[in-house]
């Protein structure tokens, strides 16, 4: 079968349920996503713990483009371009910290933490050249919600609530899982593969792959744990696609809402010497509270195009070509008084028991993926199916075209997204 | 006279020649062979019961409790990990890199009657679909000397110091 010959335009490559191979492997491609979609919408940039107190910075991407995100004196948040603009080096090369602003090492122009030029040495060569408040740092639209940070290089793009829309009401449920406290990010584990974006955005929202790829991690959880991601035949257990390529997969529904809680679930015996911890300083029911959210909230949410909030982690996918896409997996927790330390430090050991270049899972993830990536070059105008539940999906009391959690509904609105983004018109 | 000679008058170090930490050399490179060979069963069992396996991200940190890490392994995960490892469940364990490490440039930290701290250098090259992955590290073993002689002497802690921990790394079939 091959249904798509070289001269299809991008945006025909993709039809509901199923897209050409070559959306993983043409680099004609990559590079139009890149401009229509990264350069043309909300990425995600930051969560607001990242940049707690004013002067504190981090530095990412935007695609493939360089930035900085800072708050400023004001508390104000600004992201910007990594880039001098006299000769085009970047000012910062630090991850994270905290600056009064940022000074070019060439030739020493400075910028405020809010981008604007404040210094040029040697000032008399510019005379009559150059206004200095024309030449601050290139600033990007920032927008957040929910502590979500957001930035994109369209100027006229829609607000980012607009944008954000149903999933709205998932983030305000996903941040539930302070247990009363604000969400901080506790720390973040880096990994690259070797292969496209869009594979990793799809495994977000794919239940299938659950009890297969992740068999060695469920065999090495205790049982409670695995009993709670065995939702293969839980007809309960439900994805929605909320429009925008945003879409919720739900793998214990009964922890959607954390706030719903009838008092019948038992709470994890393997949290039972935690919670004699806890119980020192909390009430009963603050405790129930915070460790009923120890895993996390029951769902994926996958935000279109780079990121995911996942169960009790930010999943953050950077495209650095056709078949190179770098990953962060961002543990959070509750930010709250030194009493929670207990918590959060067994929160980093579920995350690192799962994810990142050592995890229980993760390496197996990418194992999977790098096959597709090399499975693809054979025949790329062939399709990659993503059809599966598609004669079940049904459409929910909110309007969310919706099937079970092993179906590619998920798979099915950020393609959609994506034919909507890559059209010529 | 440099600084360097200076502190070196103060404080004589101690030779790698030295008895006690011969034996804590010859047992690190017995682990890098195990890992090698991927005889994780008995890498495992060159730990001391609580034994800790730590590769941490923050390369400033001795709190690894409380940070978050690649790896932070008591005796109870390594025992997991090497069940993950040999199991034949894992995608990435039964289709891992094959790797040689070479560790050098041992330095001892501290020798006593029962323990030596060891610092040294690693270069591992994994190997896996035409493509050569190099891991470089700073180690840092404590090894507890056995009254019994070598075949007793096990590692107490071993912390491993990825210098681009704080950067994205491949996903890995392996253990460093």
């Amino acid at each position: 079968m091959n249904q798509y010959s070289d001269d299809t335009a991008p945006a025909d490559l993709v039809a509901g349920d199923h897209v050409a191979g070559r959306l993983y492997t043409d680099p004609d491609i990559f590079e139009r996503e890149m401009t229509a979609i990264f350069e043309s919408t909300w990425v995600w940039v930051a969560h607001e713990s990242e940049l707690a107190t004013p002067g504190s910075f981090k530095s990412t991407h935007v695609g493939r483009q360089p930035v900085i995100v800072t708050r400023d004196r004001k508390n104000n948040l600004h992201t910007m371009l990594n880039r001098c603009r006299h000769r085009g080096a970047s000012v910062c090369e630090k991850p994270q910290g905290r600056a009064n602003g940022f000074t070019c090492p060439y030739h020493a122009w400075s910028y405020g933490l809010d981008g604007t030029l404040r210094g040029i040495p040697y000032p008399d060569g510019y005379e009559g050249v150059v206004e200095k408040r024309e030449l601050s740092l290139r600033k990007l639209r920032t927008e957040s919600y929910g502590g979500m940070v957001f930035a994109t290089l369209d100027e006229d793009v829609e607000p980012l609530a607009d944008f954000l829309g149903d999933a709205k009401l998932w983030i305000d449920r996903f941040m539930k899982q302070g247990g009363g406290y604000p969400i901080k990010v506790l720390g973040k584990h880096q990994f690259r593969f070797k292969g496209n974006w869009k594979i990793q955005l799809e495994n977000t929202t794919d239940g299938y792959h659950f009890p297969i790829v992740h068999r060695s991690w469920m065999a090495s959880v205790d049982a409670e744990t695995a009993d709670m991601m065995s939702f293969m035949t839980d007809p309960e257990a439900i994805t929605h696609d909320l429009g925008h390529g945003h879409s919720v997969m739900q793998m214990v529904p009964g922890h959607a809402d954390l706030d719903v809680d009838d008092g019948s679930e038992p709470l994890q015996g393997r949290f039972d010497e935690l919670a004699a911890e806890l119980a020192k300083s909390f009430s009963d029911a603050e405790v129930r509270r915070l460790l009923r959210a120890m895993h996390g909230t029951g769902f994926n949410l996958n935000l279109f195009p780079n990121v995911a909030m996942s169960s009790a982690f930010f999943r953050v996918l950077r495209p650095v070509a056709v078949d190179e896409t770098v990953i962060e997996h961002i543990a959070i927790g509750p930010d709250g008084p030194s009493e929670l330390d207990p918590l959060n430090r067994e929160r980093l050991r579920i995350h690192e028991h799962f994810q990142g270049p050592f995890g229980f899972g993760t390496p197996d993830d990418a194992e999977g993926w790098d096959r597709v990536q090399r499975g693809a070059r054979a025949e790329p105008a062939m399709p990659i199916l993503v059809n599966r539940g598609s004669a079940r999906e049904k459409t929910s009391a909110e309007g969310w075209p919706t099937s079970h959690v092993t179906d590619e509904t998920g798979m099915r609105a950020a393609y959609n997204q994506w034919k909507r983004m890559m059209r010529d018109d | 006279m440099t600084e360097a000679t200076a502190a070196a008058a103060v404080a004589e170090p101690v030779s790698t020649t030295d008895p006690m930490v011969a034996r804590a050399i010859d047992l690190v490179w017995r682990e890098a062979e195990l890992l090698d060979r991927a005889d994780y069963v008995r890498w495992n069992e060159l730990f001391t019961g609580d034994g800790l396996y730590v590769v941490p991200i923050d390369p400033d940190t001795d709190d690894f409790e409380n940070t978050l890490n690649m790896v932070y392994d008591d005796a109870r995960m390594r025992e997991l990990r090497v069940g993950r490892m040999t199991e034949g469940y894992a995608i990435a364990a039964v289709d891992a890199a094959r790797t040689v490490r070479t560790v050098s440039r041992f330095v001892p930290d501290s020798v006593s009657g029962t323990e030596v701290v060891l610092r040294s250098a690693q270069v591992l090259i994994a190997y896996k679909r035409r493509r050569h992955d190099i891991w470089a590290a700073d180690l840092t073993h404590r090894v507890r000397l056995s009254a019994d002689g070598p075949a007793g002497d096990r590692i107490a802690r071993k912390v491993v110091r990825l210098v681009d921990s704080e950067d994205a790394v491949p996903a890995a079939g392996f253990l460093l």
